[in-house]
Order: C-alpha cells, then structure tokens, then sequence
C-alpha cells in the first residue's frame, strides 16, 4: 500500500512538473516568404531546434512575398507583427527591430561574420538585429549555347557593356532570337551597372543624388537599347509604376541571349533550364569607373515587439551557427551572407556544372562589389531611388515623356518621398 | 451537373425554334451564332486554365503553346542506368528516327538508337525534337498542398464563409424589412446613408479599418475578416426592392391577428422573401470565398489564413512560379464551379425575380 | 435540366425539413425579448430596431473610417496612428490640385493622379457603354424562346462568380506574348501581337476583360426588365403587323429605360472603383496606360516605400466626391422612374 501511494505521488508529481514545463512553452511565430525551397530547408532546421530546446515550439508563417513588402509595416507599425521575419527592406524597418545584443551568448561571432550586414539591419547604430538569409548578387547569364551555334566568342572579362551589346546582337542575328538583351524590371538592377557607369548615388554630405553623369549615361544606354532593338520593348513596357518583372521565363524559353538578373536564379534555373542549354555566369561588365554588380539579399531579424526576446535570441544564435547556416545555403543554393563561410566555401547540394560555376562566379564577384554600391544598399530609403529611377526611366522608354524630364521627375519624386518621411 | 443528353436535346431543339411562320429571320440566325459565341467565350479561358495548370513549367514556356499537357517519353536503353529522353531526330538523308538522348554537350547531342545501344551518334541538336504523350504534371497540385496546410486553409474558409453569409443575411434582411414594410421619418436619409456605402471601395479605407479592428482586439482572429463586411449596401438594396413587392394586406391581416413584429418579419415576409434571400447567400458566399486583400493585410498567423492568402504563399518576390499559380487558381474555382453547377437554377431566376423594379 | 431541378427541389425540401425546428425554436427564443422592446418602444419605432445592427455595422467599418480617412488627409508623415501624426491642413489636397494646365497631365505636381482620372475617364467611356450595349443584346437574346433558358443564363453569368484576381490571371495566361491567342494568330499567318506593350491594346484588353467578368451581371437585370413587360403589348403589335425593329424601339426600349438607367449608373460607379482586375492583368501598364485612379491610391498608401497616406487618404476624398455626384444621379433616377 504504502510503496503503491508513494509511487501515485511520484508519478503525480512528475506529471504535474511535466506539464508546468509543457505548458511554459514558448512560442514563436517567424514570418516567411519563398522564392524555391527556402521554406523546406527553413522547416527541417526548426524542427531539429524544436527537439533540442522543447520548451520553445516556432511556427513558420508563409506569407505572399506582398504581404511582406506592403502589410508588414503597417503590422508592425500597430504591434500586431511577428516575433521573427525575413525581410527584404534592411534598413527601411530598421525602427522595429530588435537589438539581440544583450541576449546573446557570443556576440563577437556575430561581429566577425556578419560585419558589413549588420549595418544594412541598424544603418544608426551598432546593434545586432539578425542575419542574411542569403546575400545576392547581380549580375548577368548567357545563354552560351546561343553563342557557340552563332560562332560568336563570348566576350571576356573586363568586357563594357557596349562589347557586350555589340555581340548579342550578332548572335541574334545570326539565330534569329527575339530578345538580344534582357533586364530585369528594376531599379536595383539598373544600379550596379549605373555605379560602373560612373553614378555616385550620393553626395558630400552623404544625401541622396540621383541624376548624375553616371546614372544618365545609364540610362541613356538603356533608352538607346530599347529603341534600337537590342532590348525587347515588352519586358519593361508592360506595366507600369515600380512593379517588378523578371525574364526568367524568356531566358529559359532560350528566347534571351544575355539576361541581366542575379545570383537567386541559380536555384530556379537549374530546376526548369536544366540542360537544355548552358546557362552562363558571366562576370559584371565593365564601365569606365568599375566593373560591379549590386549586392542585396533578404534578412531574419528578430522584432523588437515580440514578447519573449530570450527565446528568440536562442533561435536566432541556434540559426546563426556555422553548420545550421552552411546547410541552409547549401540546399538553397543561395551565396553565403556568413563571412567565414563565404571565405572557405561551401558545398552546394548541386551536381549541375552550370550552377556550380555561376555559384562561383557570384561568389567571387562579392569582393570587387563598389564601396558606392554597398553605400546603396544599406541607405535605409534606396526603395525611394530606384522605384524613381526606374518608373520614370520606363515612362520615357515608353515615350509619354522625354529623357530630360524622366531625370526632373525622378528629382522631384525622391524629393518629394524623403521630405514626406521626415515630418 | 448539366446531363448531357438534355444538353444535346436542348441545343438540337435550339436549332429548330423559328421565329416567324417556319422561315428564318435574321434575329434567329443571330441568336444561335450568339449564344454560340458566348457559350465559348465565357468558357474557353477557364478550360484553357484547368489545361495548362496540369503542364510541366517548361511545357508551360513553349511556344506555340500544345493544346493538351504533354510531357517527355522516356526509355530504358541497356547499358545505362538512368533512363534516357527519346527523341524524334531528322538524319542527314532525310529519315526520321527515334534515337534516345545520353547527353548534350554545347550543340551537339549524344544520341544512341535504343535498339543498338552500342553505336553512339553525334547529333546536333536543331535536327531533334522530344517525343512526347500526355502527361498530366499532377505535382503542380500535390507540390503546394503538401506544402501548406491545406485543409486548415479550407477550414479557416468556410467558418469565414458560412458564418459571415449568416450574419450577412440575418442583418441585412432586417434592415430590408424595416426600409421597405414601414413608413418612418429618416428613410429617406437611411436609404441615402446606405447607397452613399455603396460607393466607398475598400481600398480606399483599408488603414482606417486596419486600426479598427487592431483597437477592437480581433486581429489575427477570424472574426477581423468576418465582421467588416457583414453589412452590404448592395444586399440591403436587393432585399428591399423584393420586400416591396409583398402586399401589405398580408402584413394588415398578421397585425390584425395580434402577431408581434418580429413574427411578422420571421414568419410572413422572409418566407416570402426566399427568393431573394438565396440570391444574397449565392452571392455572400462568393464574395467571401474570393476575399484576398483584407484577409492578407489582417491575418498574419498561419492558422487562421484563408484559403485565398495560403495558396498565393507560393509567390515569392523574384519569382513568377506559373505552374504553382495556375494550379492554385483552379483549385480556389473548385467550389464556385460547384455553387455554379448546383445552385445556377436559384442564381438566375433569382435575381430576375427580385426584378430591380 | 428537368431532373436536375427535381433533385435540387428534393433538396431543398429535406433541407427545410432538417431546419425547420430548429429555426422555429430560435424565433420562439428571441420572439420574447424582442416583443417586450415593441411593447417598450411602440410599433412606431420598431423600424429603427431593425435598423440597428446594420447600422452599427456601417458606422463602425465603414463610416468612422471615413471620417478617420478625411482626418489623414489634413495630416502628412509617415506615421500610422493618427495621434503621432503632424497636422497639414490643406497641403495634400494642394499637392493633388498643384498643375500647369489640368488638361495636361505632365504639367501636375501629381501627375499620376491626374493620369489615374484621364485613363479612368476613357476607361470608363468604353467599358459602361459596351458593357451596356452587349448586356442587352445579350438580355434580348435570352428572353427569346429558347430551351434550357436556365442553362444558357447560367453560361453568361459564370464569370461573375470569379474573383477579379482569377479573371486577371485567366486572360493574362491567354494574352502572353506566347500565349494561346498570339499561338492563334501566329498559325492563320499574322505576327504575334504584344498586347502589354502597346498603350491602345492594354486598354482595350482592360475595358474587354471588365466586360467578360461582368457582363452576366448587368444582363440578368436587364433581362428581369424584359420580362416584366406585358406580352399583350406584344401580341396586339403583332397582330397590327408591326416590324420587329420598330416594337423594339416603340414598346420595349422605353418600357426598359429605368432598368437600364439603373444598369448605367451601376455600371459607371463600380467602373470609377476598377482596380484588382486590371492591375494583376496589366500593372498599369505599358508605362501608365492603364494606371486608374484607384491603382493610383493603393501605391500611393502601400506599394512605395514612403507609404504616404495623408496624399493617398486626400486622392480618395477626391474619389469620393466624384463617386458621390454619380450615386446621386442614380437616385434622383431611380425616384422619377418609381413616381414615373
């Protein structure tokens, strides 16, 4: 009897204790996009910190890319957002982050890796909000096939963009391709180029300076191109404002013979391209003051609203390891935004030869980035100057208005924008 | 579902109705051409959707586009352990063969004949073209389910659904009943008050209503999505130009019989206002179904997303995955296409009844 | 059809005999408090019971918003609470009306405010008188005698159950430059057609698709319309040897006039508001082609990232007044057609 109620008492007590900890279980909410398989990778990594810390569960929310660009702020402005989000706009949400600095267990691993980003996450301060899920690249493909049927060489490196030109049209020519050229609908894209152009984006004091020199010989190129052919008047032309549009789709129909895009591709068009024609990574063209691309990349900051920053500084430091992260970058395929990983390389779950070059050639590409390019990236309103660049750019490419009056209104527009956000 | 023979049988005795004492007049020849016309176009697209949504995604970039989904054949050849892609290739005299595909190496492709593995052909590649048969890519729809979870989704859709037609009704009939059975001083000015509703989209007073909800404790609860727009101009219109149409002997007599108001409008006009009523239902539900802005800006927990916010989580921000969306779309038309089939009777005799007089 | 409206009626029986006690048992529940509130507050003031909740629905989420909309556009900054926000008095609307020449767009300190109201007008100009036009010649087609009425109603009124979004993504799947329509054009021997990229194509393509999801809409009203007319009218035309175009212009034209009125007025407004179709199908563009003035409103507040809501808030107040003169038509309209 009495070995029997001790043993009722023990077990009650052990589950009274097993409940009290299950039912302080924490939890987290992460809000997440998807461009592939991120969300995968994201879910089997979490589900491997859920066994390893029970007392904190994480639910990943998978929004609409939009969600996240245009409902975000406005959650997180009412305190209704999550408590974790992977966000494209850095230093635009900069306000709503949390700082994991006085939670973390080993802020100087933070420092040493992710160094330059965490100025993208806090341009003010120096406070650690989060990490790159990836760091992206632009830069542009080839579709080198295209080249070898045309009998064309492939221009090397520190070809310009005019060598560049020039060449396409000769291969589409040749084979009768639609579309010599091909850029992606955005302003971001149109920087990098823009910077080797010669652009400063800024002035002295570090404000923001559009129009100069380099930016309107940019896009003079651009107008040039769409009116001589060397780009197809329906990528850029078929809608409007500062919606964004890719030509991938052109680009993997073989319709395209050089694809201005970036390092986030390589997943997706080693998926639907395959090997039906050798995509090629090939090295940003030169202008006259570099030879750069734009880096960006989307990050996981950690929101200073949520309730349980403890927990989400456990999750945050668990994701940052070295292995965790060259896992999630290996099987997305995405270049790492993790110094120490970046400098010794990591493997890539892909047996495709074309993706393991353009993996290396974006890799590689990250160290001869301009200072002026990064400088872009991380200003916390760079959305204000290249919707302005390229929904004007595009209205006079289409003709409602003329060049000199693209470059006034995208003066007056970014004017205008930044003095409605400093009230 | 429409049977078929009745279909048949219908068309057929279209095609004999005349107009005018056994000849044609030109108004019947242009009714059959008509309606022709308009059986087509109004179901084409969503046929040319339900296609190309079974379509591997680089079926879906070729061009010219195939009518049916065909995906590639391929064949076990000895000698190689995976199984290679056959292709159709035109050889230098001429001769079509079928010749499988080892590898493709810049533009010119290894091939081997399937029968005589051991002999391999260099072959350049603007000779072949992929042998194919009918393929429907059903991975284009198990991808995304399996991704999300769905049936959460679909549950979160129909509480949403079901609860706010519910509301719908019972609130709007109301306020027919009180527009359209009395005379009371101020209906005028409610009946303008009411249409002035009817002119004020919902994106124009997205924020303000965000800070409502946010003030009233519902966001992230299914009520946020429920409750907003329970009350609509357009239902409370519909009703009353029905309830109009109700003699008011019937409701002199119920009153006469000491019925209370409240009886009346329960047991004598909503019975008679059915009609009506169904035409709202159909129309609640569609609408409700269909609702993607509101449910994506106030919904941020993934368990109470609605069916239209998770399926369109697939789109990311570089990438337009054409296959996934197309999938996803058919798969939202799901129940409409089966509200249509099932209650198309209600709908179209329903709003003409209710007559807008 | 006739057995599948037999099957659909059984339905609906078993489904009223399923619900019927139910239903009789919440009345009973509520016929008691409410009969005490008529005793309380007199037949007199019952209507305003009914009134109530829809009205409590109205005020909360549609018209403090309202206001909450005219207070953001006296107001400028990026904030979203309305407290945090630095008051601007008539700035916004000053910006909005800030032009060279109204006429001309590209003179405007908003000039794609000016350009969402020139395209909508043009937008609108087509879009309602097609739309009417087809609904009524669809209407007349329908009220003919035909069989399986009811099937060919139902086909018309289809599209009007998806939602714009769906519509879009239909016919932008079929408009691609490799489309199935371009597929088409390419095998009777014409080059493709870039209907995105040209300004006339978009538009037409815009007004074409708000007609398609529409249409069967508009087509039922008019159709009831039809129906109510007398077919003794009818009857003693044909028997006086009338033509059939003159009884269509003499007998059920006017007597169809205040359907159609209330089509047009209908129409007109909810063109004013376009916005999800269009948008997923062309973006606003080539450029601004396509850009209305909804569109207009919605970058304004969400899509730029200033999301700048007191500018936004004042263009829908402008938006709201355009709607308001419109609404008010209708019902002057429909007034004289119910005296008339």
């Amino acid at each position: 009897m009495k070995t029997s109620l001790k043993l009722l008492a023990a077990s009650s007590a052990f589950a009274i204790i097993a409940c009290g900890a299950a039912s302080a279980q924490t939890e987290l909410r992460m809000m997440w996009y998807n461009d592939g398989n991120e969300g995968e990778v994201m879910q089997s990594i979490l589900d491997r910190f859920e066994t390893t810390h029970p007392e904190i569960s994480v639910t990943l929310d998978v929004v609409p890319y939009q969600a996240v660009l245009e409902s975000l702020p406005i959650q997180l402005a009412a305190g209704n957002g999550p408590d974790i989000a992977r966000v494209t706009d850095l230093g635009g949400l900069s306000q709503y982050y949390l700082d994991l600095r006085p939670h973390l267990q080993d802020a100087a691993y933070w420092e040493t890796n992710f160094g330059p980003f965490l100025k993208w996450l806090d341009p003010d301060g120096d406070a650690i909000n989060g990490f790159m899920t990836q760091l992206t690249v632009t830069g542009p493909y080839i579709n080198r096939t295209l080249f070898e049927q045309a009998d064309v060489d492939v221009p090397g490196a520190g070809a310009t963009w005019e060598d560049w030109a020039a060449a396409v049209n000769e291969v589409a020519a040749a084979l009768d391709i639609p579309i010599p050229m091909a850029w992606d609908r955005s302003g971001h894209r149109v920087a990098g180029p823009a910077i080797a152009q010669g652009a400063l984006m800024f002035d002295a004091e570090g404000n923001p300076a559009l129009v100069d020199e380099g930016l309107q010989r940019m896009s003079q190129m651009l107008y040039d191109w769409h009116k001589d052919g060397t780009m197809s008047q329906e990528l850029w032309s078929s809608v409007s404002g500062s919606t964004y549009l890719g030509a991938n789709e052109d680009f993997a129909n073989a319709n395209v013979v050089m694809y201005m895009s970036g390092s986030w591709q390589i997943p997706q068009f080693a998926s639907t391209i395959g090997d039906a024609f050798d995509w090629w990574a090939v090295p940003a063209p030169c202008g006259p003051a570099a030879c750069t691309g734009m880096p960006g990349g989307a990050a996981l900051a950690a929101i200073g609203d949520t309730e349980h920053p403890e927990e989400v500084a456990i999750l945050m430091e668990y994701l940052a390891q070295e292995d965790v992260l060259a896992e999630f970058y290996g099987q997305t395929l995405f270049i790492p935004g993790h110094l120490g990983l970046a400098a010794n390389g990591i493997e890539f779950a892909t047996d495709d030869p074309r993706a393991a070059h353009a993996l290396a050639t974006f890799s590689a590409a990250v160290p001869t980035i301009s200072p002026v390019a990064y400088q872009l990236q991380g200003y916390p309103s760079n959305r204000v100057l290249f919707n302005a660049l390229i929904s004007r750019l595009n209205e006079a490419i289409v003709g409602e208005i003329s060049l000199e009056d693209a470059y006034a209104r995208m003066e007056s527009d970014v004017t205008a924008q930044l003095a409605e956000s400093s009230r | 579902m429409v049977d078929a023979t009745q279909t048949a049988r219908s068309v057929g005795s279209m095609l004999t109705v005349r107009r005018g004492r056994g000849r044609l007049h030109w108004t019947d020849v242009f009714t059959y051409i008509y309606l022709g016309f308009g059986f087509f176009l109004m179901f084409a697209p969503v046929v040319w959707l339900v296609l190309s949504s079974f379509k591997t995604p680089s079926a879906l970039q070729e061009f010219p586009p195939t009518f049916l989904p065909l995906g590639p054949i391929t064949v076990e050849v000895e000698g190689y352990d995976d199984s290679l892609l056959l292709f159709d290739v035109t050889m230098e005299d001429g001769s079509i063969q079928k010749l499988a595909q080892v590898r493709r190496i810049g533009i010119m492709a290894q091939m081997v004949d399937p029968d005589a593995p051991d002999e391999r052909l260099s072959i350049p590649i603007n000779t072949r073209e992929p042998v194919r048969e009918l393929r429907m890519a059903w991975e284009n729809y198990r991808d995304p389910l399996e991704r999300f979870n769905f049936v959460s989704y679909l549950w979160n859709s129909v509480i949403v659904t079901l609860v706010a037609t519910v509301i719908t009704l019972l609130i709007n009939s109301m306020a027919a009943y009180a527009l359209s059975i009395y005379e009371f001083r101020g209906r005028n000015a409610i009946m303008l008050f009411v249409i002035g509703t009817l002119m004020i989209p919902i994106t124009v007073i997205l924020v303000p209503v965000y800070i409502v909800v946010t003030n009233l404790g519902m966001i992230n609860s299914l009520w946020a999505v429920i409750l907003p727009g329970a009350a609509t101009p357009t239902g409370v219109f519909l009703l009353r130009q029905y309830m109009l149409t109700i003699p008011k002997d019937l409701i002199e007599a119920a009153r006469m019989d000491k019925a209370s108001e409240w009886a009346i409008y329960w047991r004598v006009v909503m019975p008679l206002a059915m009609p009506a009523v169904a035409v709202l239902g159909i129309f609640s539900i569609m609408w409700r179904w269909n609702e993607f802005l509101w449910p994506m800006i106030v919904l941020n927990r993934s368990e109470v997303y609605t069916l239209q916010v998770g399926l369109n989580s697939f789109q990311g921000e570089l990438d337009v995955q054409w296959h996934y969306i197309l999938a996803m779309t058919v798969v939202t038309l799901i129940p409409v296409i089966i509200v249509f089939a099932f209650l198309q009777r209600f709908i179209t005799t329903g709003i003409a009844s209710s007559g807008m007089k | 059809m006739a057995h599948v409206d037999d099957k659909l009626g059984n339905a609906g029986e078993m489904l009223q005999n399923v619900v019927a006690w139910p239903l009789g048992i919440l009345f009973k529940l509520l016929d008691l408090p409410i009969s005490a509130i008529q005793r309380l507050i007199g037949i007199r003031r019952m209507p305003w019971f009914f009134l109530l909740p829809n009205l409590a629905f109205f005020g909360l989420f549609v018209i403090l918003p309202l206001l909450m909309n005219l207070a953001y556009s006296v107001t400028g900054g990026t904030q979203l609470f309305l407290q945090d926000r630095p008051i601007t008095g008539t700035e916004q609307y000053r910006f909005l009306f800030d032009c060279g020449s109204y006429a001309d767009p590209l003179t405007c300190r908003e000039d794609r405010f000016w350009k969402g109201i020139f395209n909508t007008s043009i937008f609108i100009f087509f879009q309602v008188s097609f739309m009417v036009l087809f609904s009524l010649i669809t209407a007349l087609v329908l009220n003919r005698e035909i069989r399986a009425r009811g099937f060919w109603r139902a086909v018309f009124f289809f599209p009007v159950l998806l939602s714009p979004v769906v519509v879009a993504l239909i016919w932008k799947w079929i408009l691609l430059r490799d489309g199935i329509l371009n597929a088409f054009l390419v095998s009777i021997g014409l080059d493709r057609i870039l209907f995105f990229v040209s300004p006339e194509w978009a538009m037409f393509w815009a007004v074409f698709v708000s007609i398609w999801a529409h249409l069967g809409f508009y087509t039922l009203i008019l159709l009831a319309g039809l129906q109510a007319i007398q077919p003794d009218l009818y009857e003693a035309a044909e028997m006086d040897g009338t033509s059939k175009e003159r009884v269509f212009f003499r007998i059920t034209l006017p007597l169809l006039w205040p359907n159609m009125l209330v089509v047009i007025v209908l129409a007109l407004i909810k063109g004013v508001q376009v916005f999800d179709e269009v948008y997923v199908l062309t973006g606003g563009g080539p450029g601004t082609a396509t850009q209305f003035i909804v569109q207009y409103i919605y970058n304004t507040a969400f899509t730029n990232q200033v999301q700048n809501f007191g500018l936004a808030s004042a263009a829908s107040m402008v938006l709201g007044v355009v709607l308001f003169i419109l609404t008010l038509t209708q019902l002057a309209a429909t007034r004289r057609r119910d005296n008339g």
